[in-house]
């Protein structure tokens, strides 16, 4: 049995109440992290090698290390989980808000924050009910506010609802969003956060589930967080699986021990396929990511593993597509969806994003010719220069250079598909 | 003294090439340098680069080898090294433009930016030959009007946001935004919040595409059906640099130029816009002799008879001291002094003005130490005291607004009511008319009246001699006397020797009124009338005997029958001086009134004779700005029927009396003035039309030659539309540089020190104000850019942004006489002239006070300012 | 005349004085005219520009950014279905057509009675309960043809009026907090935390320069 730490108390009843949370040692960590000083937290958090939990897996201890000092610097929360398939945030946002916060607090204290924020998804109604019901219980209860348990540390932690648009998830994005701005990322160089950041001041950007961690890491200590896993992949993570699997779920797993084939078919996890059906493509990591096929089933849920394979952990999703599934209309969803959330800042994604979702949608319905194919692959060479992995890219931001991985892992593995739909034109799958 | 910037030069490798640049110079602007033309879009060398189009991208080396990076986002560092010519960079830029390209309409042959587009030029050297995209294309709504002089077609729009940003961080009026997400973004205005910037057209103009166009000039001409001449807009006395382009002997579109000096390519609208009055058919066009209600056509030969033998008779019979003459504001410097030469060196008469009550004294003017434009925009601290320049020199404020927004400078305003300036001032200051004195006296002192001001002035480094601070001197309210801006100035200059003025009026020659004597008790040159020249006296047969008359004293007496003849040249008193109840009562008394002019104005269509003159574009010459810059206005068109340049006419008069003014052409009245103006020395025609000085020189020369920014010169990238009219196709390699080692005035037989004339003597005189009736209220009189006058009236697409005279004032004033918004009120001046307006609340106004905007229309019997007094006051009731 | 009620104007204090820079209270202030009148009005823009001291087109490109800013009249009920990858994989495009016809509006359309607007979005993070929907952003799922009808019924008959409120209204928690900290109390803490954290770590590099 794997060591719960983010999901340790979702299952009691009551688990986003303060009541609840107090009861099974919530704030301890807090009280313990106000009687250290800040470096060694944040050594605790190096010791630990946690890796960012959103998607780009960077060490958040090194992260923290990058920040400019700045009498006013900012932290922010990154809850705006938009990446399809991905619902682990949502889980923890809805179930243990005080965790959430509580990590977020030491957090601010570890790197001395001026200001902390949550940014959370706008389509998350219940959880900015839970999250704000528990920042309102954490004032009363004297952990966020002026003096906190009196530390003489004081922070106060402000709760902004997003509004619904997937690229506020990329961390300059999210922060001209909650700057009041349209949500269009900023160009890395000179815009790394943790230099010019929030209102231009210096600030780190951290995931719920990395934040989440943070209480658990000053309770037991960052070596006991690296104990767990294996190599740079160090302790628990929440994998969200979906699509043709008979129990999709979050599921907390010790990092590199466990592999796509445990996620998918052992009983208490995903609990295999529907009767009958196999693993045509799994797709690792969210849309974003390159696609893999049966033989990668027995890989490793770690991260440098899957990187290694080609393709990302990301943010912690796992799809499966069964052989009863079609990849070219999974494929074209995806690509759909990165047209309708394109932010348009830059012509590549903007213009590349319309264009490729209608050649794949033409292909879908029987209207698309063998040459669409190399069209495909060269406009998206024009997005993403080289078609390899990790992607270059002609755009700002990492969005355009992931629209064609699914287009690009779609015809590589399955081209046959694409022809059949061109010849009998139309779908051959039912639907 | 030239700056050896060579040592700071980093080295860069582009292609292989080794490169020098300026450490923090973008990529794309030092290639360009180099003469590696980097294809772009967004990029605006005068905006903030934001690297959103990706056309510019070059590969760049770091720490993980090559990337491709945009080039216009990335500062060069020393070792840098770069590639802009593989085929991985090709095929980025090919897939760029291709991208641009598949949701473009491609209605190249009815768009108006056919043949000077940016796109199509672009397209042409680096796209691909044919379109993969098979699809269909967005669709928007045609043209859209997004105000009165701007359309905006959404499906040629590229997404640059070259206009949304010139709207937000230029000018301050973010009124267009991007709207919508992805492929659907479009730039649009807010529901019926139109696009009304005063800045409106500089997003015409650096559309790289046909989404924007001007409605003067939609469908109108093609650029290879244009011709085009340099030349300088004289709408205000900025002198913004401008392209003057023509089809058919017809003016029909003007785009800035950038000037580093000046205007930096920025155009108000006004300016832009103003040349259609040029076309206008009220134009007159032949010499007109009143017939009692109504004129008729003469011939040039009779006119100028009857003038020479009015002048003759009166000169005889009372001598010459009878007759006047009011220049008006927007005539090239030869034109003015020819007028004068023929005024006070022929006929003898000193009575001559350039001022029409708005003004400040030539005695004040050439007493201060004048600052240029970049002397202000980089001063420690600007301190304001004058009208609205948003509304009065509309590009001056943007580029005050620049500085003050890149903290370069902080601004201080010292004002009777709220203006534009107040988003940018740290400080504003309402002093009652006593308190100037102590404001000016303490300044840089330790206390002060307005302990703020001159706590500011210090903190940010001005010295106590006034060093590193720049005064906006201007008429910051028209119901003000002039002299109390005068003594206010001359305070200040007493007690910090070391600051600098800006002198801020409106009028655009109003410079080359003051130095070429167009003013009573001045020679040209600034020459006392008591003292002339060496030059003067070499090239005048004689001088004036007296002392003349100001516009007000040749008013004063004319009402006692004292004028029998005055020349209006350009200019209409009768509705420009503040008085208008004395200059049209004083006009009336006038025996003889010739009217020089391009319209029939209130003035003229009373005279007695009005000569056609020719207009703007029409005529060539030299204007001097605000900061003393003489700049060139060229000819494009040629005049309308028998309309001639004013010096011609002025020649043409002295000859019929006897008299040669002694030139025959512009170059050669300016070689005279640099003859007998050590002001004016060293200026020619030649001069002015070298490369290193196409931005104008600032007289007097001085022997520092003066190090330019290397600059592209017509860069049509950023300013389509100039280039293509001289040079059709392709967008690459053309941009030619003003070199950056010229120096303006490097000449080995320069003066050491000019000698400026010092002024006749004025002690400053500190009027007390007049203790008004308890009904009355102090008035605020001011202008306002698109105020009623001749040129808005004369074009078609200004005139609908015509302002209507309303009467401002504070929600507590209406409060307390119990009016509201759009109810009317009956305003009377002290003669008992009333006039009944609508009412507009604007906290900005005093409570108590009352704004009006000059230029009423002469129907109002209404007219609030009398010339002797020091503050106006009206009555203000409910109606 | 203010476009918010006087509760909402006082809850509109509060926003903008929560954050350092005024303009980040646009999306909030945006949320609460939504919760007022269930979409945004010109009013509503204007207003709220107002507060911020920007020009409306600047809220207006903000708004026009988000998907779940309306400028346009909704329904009481805003029905979103997912059909994004792991919800298609379930089903999710039929179970659009089938709300498109069971509510007999296209997508993106409302009903007459102005109860519904039915829309396609994109994922919303429930995918082990694909396929699923949002109404007013409130989940639901895995969702079957029948169990959509039950819900529309279930909405249509005022049952599930605590759980669903009325489009608009995003949370119904509100901040009860102390006001902000001072600004200047935070600073001078951090300036200090800073300097003891630069005291300790040169001692402990004098102590290791000792200790070899």
């Amino acid at each position: 049995m794997t060591t719960k730490i983010v999901t340790a108390r979702t299952n009691l009843p009551d688990s986003y109440r303060l009541s609840t949370y107090l009861e099974n040692g919530g704030y301890q960590a807090l009280r313990k992290a106000l009687s250290m000083n800040p470096e060694d937290i944040q050594a605790e958090v190096v010791a630990s090698g946690i890796l960012g939990r959103g998607g780009a897996g960077f060490e958040t201890g090194r992260k923290w290390s990058m920040l400019k000092q700045d009498p006013v610097r900012y932290l922010v929360v990154n809850g705006d989980e938009s990446e399809p398939s991905t619902f682990k945030d949502h889980l923890l946002v809805e179930a243990d808000p005080h965790q959430l916060i509580e990590g977020t607090l030491i957090s601010a204290y570890a790197i001395g924050a001026s200001m902390a924020f949550i940014y959370l998804r706008g389509e998350f109604a219940l959880g900015l009910e839970r999250v704000q019901s528990a920042i309102n219980e954490a004032y009363a209860y004297g952990a966020i506010g002026r003096d906190i348990f009196g530390s003489g540390f004081s922070i106060d932690l402000v709760l902004q609802p997003g509004a619904g648009a997937y690229i506020c998830g990329e961390e300059t994005a999210l922060i001209e969003s909650l700057e009041g701005k349209r949500g269009y990322p900023r160009i890395k160089p000179p815009y790394f956060p943790a230099v010019i950041g929030l209102y231009g001041k210096p600030t780190i950007v951290n995931n719920v589930e990395t934040m989440s961690n943070i209480p658990w890491i000053i309770t037991n200590g960052g070596k006991a967080f690296a104990s767990l896993g294996s190599g740079r992949s160090t302790g628990t993570r929440l994998f969200a699986l979906s699509g043709d699997v008979a129990k999709p779920g979050n599921y907390e797993l010790e990092m590199a021990a466990s592999s796509f084939r445990d996620l998918i078919f052992s009983p208490e996890l995903g609990a295999g396929l529907f009767p009958g059906r196999s693993v045509k493509a799994i797709i690792p990591g969210g849309v974003s990511a390159p696609w893999f096929g049966p033989e990668h089933l027995d890989l490793p849920l770690g991260q440098d593993e899957v990187a290694k394979a080609g393709s990302m952990l990301g943010s912690g999703s796992v799809i499966v597509i069964d052989d009863h599934s079609c990849a070219v209309r999974a494929a074209w969803r995806i690509t759909k969806f990165f047209h309708r959330e394109s932010c348009g800042q830059c012509t590549p994604c903007r213009e590349g994003s319309g264009w490729i979702e209608k050649i794949m949608h033409r292909i879908e319905i029987g209207a698309g010719t063998e040459s669409d194919l190399d069209l495909l692959l060269d406009v998206c060479d024009n997005i993403a220069p080289g078609l390899s992995w990790p992607p270059q890219q002609t755009t700002i931001c990492v969005l355009g250079p992931s629209i064609p991985s699914s287009v690009v892992s779609a015809i590589k593995m399955f081209r046959d598909e694409f022809l059949i739909h061109i010849k009998e034109e139309g779908c051959p799958f039912v639907h | 003294m030239s700056t050896d910037v060579s040592k700071d030069l980093i080295s860069i490798s582009i292609d292989g090439r080794e490169v020098k640049a300026r450490p923090g110079e973008l990529l794309i602007a030092a290639a360009e340098e180099a003469g590696i033309f980097i294809p772009r879009f967004c990029y605006h060398p005068r905006l903030p680069q934001v690297g959103m189009c990706r056309m510019c991208l070059v590969e760049v080396s770091g720490p993980r080898g090559f990337s491709l990076q945009p080039s216009c986002y990335v500062p060069v560092s020393d070792g840098m090294d770069v590639i802009t010519d593989s085929e991985k960079v090709k095929k980025a830029q090919d897939g760029v433009l291709e991208f641009l390209l598949i949701n473009h309409p491609l209605d190249c042959p009815v768009c108006d930016k056919g043949g000077e587009c940016p796109l199509q030029d672009q397209t042409l050297a680096y796209g691909p030959g044919e379109s993969r995209f098979a699809e269909e294309k967005r669709h928007f709504e045609k043209p859209i009007a997004i105000s009165e002089l701007v359309f905006l077609d959404r499906e040629r729009c590229i997404q640059c946001d070259r206009c949304t940003r010139f709207a937000d961080v230029v000018a301050g009026d973010a009124l267009i935004e991007f709207i919508g997400r992805g492929d659907n973004t479009q730039v649009n205005v807010f529901p019926e919040r139109p696009f009304s910037s005063y800045f409106s057209g500089n997003t015409v103009q650096i559309c790289p595409v046909g989404a924007l166009t001007a409605a003067p000039y939609r469908f109108k001409s093609r650029p290879w059906d244009l011709a085009q001449v340099e030349s300088s807009c004289i709408t205000c006395s900025m002198g913004c640099r401008i392209m003057v382009q023509s089809s058919q002997n017809q003016v029909i579109r003007y785009i800035g130029l950038d000037s580093d000096q000046v205007n930096h390519g920025w155009l108000c609208d006004k300016g832009r816009f103003g040349h259609e009055s040029l076309s206008s058919p009220d134009r007159v066009t032949a010499p007109l002799i009143r017939k009692g209600d109504s004129y008729v056509e003469t011939s040039w030969a009779n006119a100028i008879s009857i003038i020479s033998s009015k002048i003759s008779g009166i000169k005889e019979k009372i001598g010459s001291d009878r007759i006047g003459f009011i220049i008006g504001s927007k005539l090239t410097n030869e034109d003015i002094y020819a007028w004068v030469k023929l005024a006070k060196g022929v006929i003898g008469t000193d009575s001559v003005d350039s001022q029409l009550g708005d003004g400040i004294s030539a005695d004040v003017i050439s007493r201060l130490n004048r600052a240029t434009i970049n002397d202000a925009v980089t001063s420690k601290v600007v301190l304001s005291f004058t009208g609205d320049i948003k509304e009065e020199i509309p590009v001056l404020y943007l580029r005050l607004r620049e500085a003050v927004k890149n903290g370069n400078t902080k601004v201080i305003t010292i004002a009777t009511h709220s203006s534009s300036l107040d988003g940018i001032s740290e400080i504003q200051v309402f002093p009652s008319l006593d308190q100037l004195r102590p404001l000016a006296q303490q300044i840089t002192a330790d206390s002060s009246y307005f302990p703020e001001v001159s706590s500011l002035i210090k903190s940010s480094g001005v010295s106590a001699d006034g060093e590193g601070l720049v005064v906006l001197l201007g008429r910051e309210n028209l119901a003000w006397d002039q002299t109390v801006v005068e003594a206010f100035a001359l305070e200040l200059a007493r007690v910090a020797p070391k600051a600098k003025f800006l002198v801020t009026l409106h009028g655009s020659n109003f410079s080359g009124g003051v130095d070429l004597g167009a003013v009573p008790r001045f020679l040209p040159g600034r020459s006392s009338l008591s003292d002339p020249s060496a030059g003067l006296r070499q090239k005048w047969s004689r001088f004036p005997s007296h002392n003349g008359k100001s516009v007000k004293e040749m008013f004063k007496s004319a009402l006692k029958g004292e004028m029998d003849l005055l020349f209006l040249i350009g200019s209409d008193p009768r509705t420009d001086f503040v008085d208008t109840t004395l200059s049209n009562t004083a006009l009336d008394e006038i025996g003889f009134v010739v009217s020089v002019d391009t319209f029939m104005s209130e003035s003229s269509s009373r005279a007695d004779l009005v000569l056609p003159a020719a207009a703007f574009a029409e005529k060539y010459g030299t204007i001097t700005n605000l900061e003393e810059r003489i700049m060139t206005v060229n000819q494009k068109v040629t005049p309308p029927g028998l309309c001639r340049p004013d010096w011609e006419i002025a020649c043409e008069i002295a000859l019929e009396i006897g008299s040669d003014l002694g030139f025959s052409s512009p170059e050669e009245i300016l070689g005279e003035i640099s003859n007998i103006s050590s002001l004016h020395w060293g200026l020619s025609f030649d001069r002015l039309s070298r490369l290193s000085a196409l931005d104008g020189v600032v007289i007097p020369l001085t022997s520092t030659p003066l190090t330019l920014k290397k600059k592209p010169m017509f860069d049509q990238i950023s300013t389509p539309g100039i280039a293509s009219v001289w040079n059709q196709g392709l967008a690459s390699s053309k941009t030619s540089f003003i070199d950056s080692s010229a120096s303006i005035s490097d000449e080995s037989d320069s003066p050491t020190e000019s000698k400026v004339p010092t002024a006749i003597s004025v002690e400053p005189i500190w009027p007390l104000p007049p203790i008004p009736g308890t009904s009355e209220m102090p008035l605020v009189y001011c202008r306002r850019l698109y105020s009623q006058g001749q040129l808005l009236k004369n074009s078609p697409h200004l005139s609908r942004l015509a302002v209507e005279p309303r009467c401002r004032i504070s929600s507590e004033t209406a409060r307390a006489i119990g009016v509201a918004v759009g109810e009317s009120v009956r305003l009377t001046d002290k003669a008992g002239g009333a006039g009944v307006f609508e009412v507009e609340i604007d906290d900005g106004i005093r409570e108590g006070w009352v704004e009006m905007v000059k230029g009423m229309s002469s129907s109002q019997s209404f007219s609030p300012i009398r010339v002797d007094e020091t503050m106006n006051y009206v009555k203000l009731e409910r109606v | 005349m203010s476009f918010f009620t006087s509760e909402n104007l006082e809850r509109a204090q509060v926003l903008l004085g929560l954050y350092p820079e005024k303009r980040s209270a646009l999306m909030p202030l945006c949320h609460l005219a939504q919760a007022q009148q269930g979409y945004l009005t010109k009013e509503a823009m204007e207003e709220i520009a107002k507060l911020l001291e920007i020009e409306p087109a600047e809220v207006f490109g903000t708004v026009s950014f988000y998907d779940m800013f309306h400028t346009e009249e909704v329904g009481k009920y805003l029905v979103s279905v997912c059909t994004n990858v792991a919800c298609l994989l379930r089903g999710g495009l039929e179970l659009l057509e089938h709300a498109s016809d069971k509510l007999e509006v296209p997508v993106g359309g409302t009903t007459e009675d102005g109860l519904f607007t039915l829309e396609e979005v994109e994922c919303v993070a429930h995918c082990d309960k694909a396929p699923c929907a949002q109404v007013n952003y409130r989940f639901f799922g895995p969702l079957g043809n029948d169990s959509f009808d039950q819900l529309v019924e279930d909405l249509r008959n005022d049952q599930l009026t605590d759980s669903v409120p009325p489009h608009g209204t995003l949370s119904r928690v509100f901040r009860e907090a102390p006001s902000l900290v001072e600004n200047e109390v935070i600073i001078a803490e951090r300036v200090a935390m800073d300097q003891a954290r630069q005291e300790r770590q040169a001692a402990k590099d004098s102590n290791g320069g000792d200790s070899k």
